[in-house]
């Protein structure tokens, strides 16, 4: 089944290219300024990242963004969009506990919520908050909409939510929402090499690692459902915050 | 620059929607085998959607007729521009065996317009795929609005 060759690299580039050249055709004028805000809210994050700023702060304008994404598809009334709407909201719920977590785990460590601390700093993380960066993955693969998690989309269009969020959203705004969605890939990608700031080598190889194995993970696992997502997720996740933080304590 | 770039892009990612006029099932299958990994149309960026306002290519197979000409149209009218329409095997093109009948209209391009006719019973994967590319090349020089 996965020996086939599948689309070329450049393939969402097309996409978004396609999109942008497409008619605009919303329900309503709600839709353009939530489509928006998300974009905005996600390029912010990445420049607010890259700019070195606080985690928290960057946490709080992505946390907005994914809100007015859940707005927009709440907006419509199609049930579809609003059952992805609703699903979102949990896997909102589900993810965000743990990437707060994760930045107590790092202010634990460093001593600041600071980007330009935390990758001034001497030691990887990773040696530290081993069992953190495992509970980000949770999160990632939470934010990326990947299987086992991919249920406020249903990851392919002609499933039983033809693509949840989305389905009410057509054309560029469409193609707005995929960039804000690279945006973010960015973000939490970004947030993981934190990991290992030591060493540039280092750093790619755990992004391309930790990349390789969204994808595996990905083709391997098949949809579950919200509630197995919110017991297993949050118990896994806290569990091991809870060992890491106090072993960091001990140690 | 950007605009010869997007029209570009078209070509390569086309997202398609199937739709069942109620046909046999023949032509229906034969479609969906040209997304499986034998024939992997998804290497050509195809995509298979199950939503019209995300859907640039429409697929339609099966004899239209009076109870589902209003749907056809419906899905038709929700497809943003620019769009292309292909219809599929013999029904699609012209009512096929069941064109005398007294509930059937005809082919889909009584309804909305067709840009490519695949002929068939059922038509070939081979066939479909041809045809498809056909239609991207007419998608290709479509311009939106």
């Amino acid at each position: 089944m996965q020996s086939r060759q599948g689309p070329p690299i450049l393939q969402a580039f097309y996409d978004v290219a396609k999109l942008m050249g497409k008619d605009q055709m919303l329900s309503n004028r709600w839709q353009i300024l939530c489509c928006w805000v998300y974009l905005v809210a996600a390029a912010l994050a990445v420049g607010m990242f890259f700019a070195r700023a606080d985690l928290l702060l960057i946490f709080f304008v992505q946390a907005a963004g994914a809100v007015f994404l859940v707005m927009g598809a709440l907006s419509v009334k199609s049930p579809y969009s609003q059952v992805g709407a609703q699903r979102e909201l949990v896997q909102i719920l589900t993810y965000e506990p743990l990437l707060i977590l994760v930045f107590v785990g790092m202010y634990l460590v460093v001593g600041s919520f600071d980007v330009g601390d935390i990758l001034a700093y001497q030691t990887p993380l990773l040696r530290k908050l081993p069992l953190m960066f495992i509970v980000l993955s949770y999160a990632l693969t939470i934010k990326l909409r990947k299987s086992p998690f991919d249920f406020s989309t249903s990851h392919h269009g002609h499933q039983e939510l033809v693509k949840g969020v989305m389905t009410e959203y057509s054309g560029p705004a469409l193609g707005l929402i995929e960039m804000a969605h690279w945006y973010e890939t960015v973000l939490i990608l970004g947030v993981c090499s934190l990991f290992w700031a030591t060493s540039w080598i280092w750093m790619a190889v755990l992004l391309v690692a930790t990349y390789f194995a969204e994808l595996v993970i990905d083709n391997t696992m098949a949809r579950m459902t919200w509630r197995w997502m919110l017991k297993y997720v949050w118990s896994i996740g806290l569990a091991l915050t809870f060992i890491n933080f106090i072993w960091l304590h001990a140690g | 620059m950007f605009k010869k770039f997007i029209k570009n892009a078209r070509a390569k990612s086309p997202w398609i929607m199937h739709f069942d006029c109620g046909s046999c099932n023949g032509c229906d299958i034969e479609t969906l085998a040209c997304l499986t990994p034998l024939y992997d149309v998804e290497r050509f960026g195809i995509i298979n959607v199950g939503n019209p306002k995300h859907a640039d290519v429409l697929l339609v197979t099966g004899t239209v007729n009076h109870r589902n000409k209003a749907v056809l149209k419906n899905l038709y009218d929700q497809m943003p521009e620019p769009k292309a329409v292909v219809a599929i095997g013999a029904c699609g093109l012209s009512g096929g065996v069941f064109r005398d009948c007294y509930n059937v209209v005809g082919g889909v391009d009584k309804v909305i317009p067709v840009d490519v006719y695949v002929p068939g019973c059922p038509a070939k994967p081979e066939a479909i795929i041809d045809g498809v590319v056909r239609a991207l090349a007419k998608f290709e020089e479509k311009k939106a609005g």
